[in-house]
């Protein structure tokens, strides 16, 4: 149910003051309301769970939590070897 | 997909797990209280892949699952009446309630529809002004946004033939009675991801603080769950009980502002009973006074419900973490998604439904024997 899928923001317009989106899902494209990220543009990455956007991907936060990843551990590693 | 593929990379969690073995001396039991993490947990084999001194227990995290069968019964009643669009979530339709479920009252001749979008039954009810629509509002707080804008646009667009049967539940009171209970083995939680995009942290700070409990809030790819994992697994080494961050690329401390707005105005804290588990006080959601107009249970008089669940299936003791699906007696048996029991195995998120699909083989050994 809380099942939020990472899409990327294709086109936004407007109906009767609410924000709609097409959002690329890998491919497959839908309609979501982005009622609750204002500030989210075309080319953003968000989550969306049931038709609406959650929150607005932080690319920064990604490439950070990906660095600490590839990072882990291999300097107790080497420390280890040593 | 972009955000998908990179928290799969088979050699960083390696790395992980490796770091896990390295530093975790102790016997652990951490629980994560969301159905999406329970599923990428058996997936992916997680939980054999950990030190044996680490057990992860399997909380209420499919609300679905915890949805009380009264309020099921309540639907399938509703659904049942001429006149009536019933709208749900594909999960919902096939959970048991006392004695059938809502495909059966679909194939009786009620007219039920499963949507995708809160929002397709909003737009249903626009486009037939002479049938009332309802439509099941379930879930915890990431689904609660969505739901409640319907609501809101209903008003604005004086939709009167369109209202909710609301059965929310929240994960903090949850976590509470988790704690609480004397029995409890859960010394750390992972926090649901997507509840906290838009709810945001500060609302675990009391459990860090009251109750010493490390919290992580975790994402939902292996690479994010087997991080929280070893966050919690470290500040638990190390005597520590902190609120980290471990999705910071979805969740901000104060979550999402706009939706928590829309939440306040729309709904209301009440007691909630939680199926398999009980009456937790101050644990759902309802209707507020503004948005009662648009509430299911005060438009369709249903009479009184009895509900009666059945005798063989175990789902309440899953749900608080006392048992795992295969030690119940019913499961691969007399339960199956085929032919479920309980809502557990029917759900997308629920435990049994991920270990009879990714487990099923192994557990069904013995009982062949």
């Amino acid at each position: 149910m809380c099942l939020g899928i990472p899409g990327r923001v294709e086109e936004i317009w407007d109906v009767d003051g609410t924000r709609m989106a097409t959002v690329d899902f890998g491919g497959i494209r839908k309609e979501v309301c982005l009622a609750y990220v204002p500030d989210v543009v075309v080319g953003d990455y968000t989550i969306i769970h049931v038709g609406f956007a959650l929150t607005r991907l932080d690319e920064a936060s990604a490439l950070e939590t990906l660095a600490l990843f590839r990072e882990s551990g291999l300097l107790e590693g080497e420390l280890g070897s040593v | 997909m972009k955000y998908l593929e990179e928290f799969n990379d088979p050699a960083a969690a390696t790395r992980i797990l490796d770091d896990i073995a390295r530093n975790v001396h102790s016997e652990w039991s951490i629980m994560e209280v969301c159905g999406g993490q329970t599923h990428t947990i058996i997936r992916n084999g997680i939980d054999q892949l950990l030190p044996g001194a680490v057990t992860l227990i399997h909380g209420p995290g499919c609300p679905v699952c915890v949805t009380p069968l009264e309020m099921i019964d309540r639907a399938l009643a509703i659904a049942a009446r001429p006149g009536v669009i019933f709208c749900t979530f594909g999960d919902m339709a096939r959970v048991p309630g006392s004695h059938q479920d809502l495909l059966q009252v679909k194939a009786a001749g009620g007219d039920v529809r499963l949507v995708y979008s809160p929002l397709d039954a909003v737009k249903l009810a626009k486009e037939n002004p002479d049938r009332q629509v309802v439509f099941f509002a379930i879930g915890f707080e990431t689904t609660a946004p969505a739901n409640a804008m319907t609501v809101v646009l209903a008003k604005q667009q004086g939709l009167r033939n369109f209202s909710l049967l609301v059965s929310h539940v929240l994960v903090p009171p949850a976590m509470s009675a988790i704690l609480d209970a004397p029995n409890c083995r859960v010394q750390g939680f992972l926090a649901a991801g997507h509840v906290c995009t838009v709810m945001g942290m500060a609302q675990y700070e009391p459990f860090v603080e009251n109750y010493h409990v490390p919290i992580v809030v975790t994402g939902f790819e292996p690479l994010d769950v087997l991080e929280g994992i070893r966050r919690v697994l470290f500040q638990l080494e190390e005597g520590q009980a902190r609120l980290e961050n471990a999705y910071s690329r979805a969740v901000t401390f104060e979550g999402n502002r706009p939706a928590q707005k829309i939440i306040e105005e729309v709904f209301q804290v009440c007691d909630r009973q939680w199926r398999g588990i009980g009456m937790i006080p101050q644990s759902g959601w309802r209707l507020s006074d503004a948005y009662m107009e648009f509430d299911a249970e005060q438009r369709f008089d249903v009479g009184t419900i009895v509900a009666t669940e059945s005798e063989l299936c175990h789902s309440g003791e899953v749900l608080r973490g006392n048992i795992t699906p295969p030690e119940c007696p019913s499961f691969g048996v007399e339960c199956s998604p085929r032919n479920p029991l309980g809502a557990p195995m029917v759900s997308s998120e629920g435990a049994c439904a991920a270990y009879y699909q990714f487990r099923r083989i192994e557990v069904l050994e013995p009982i062949r024997r």
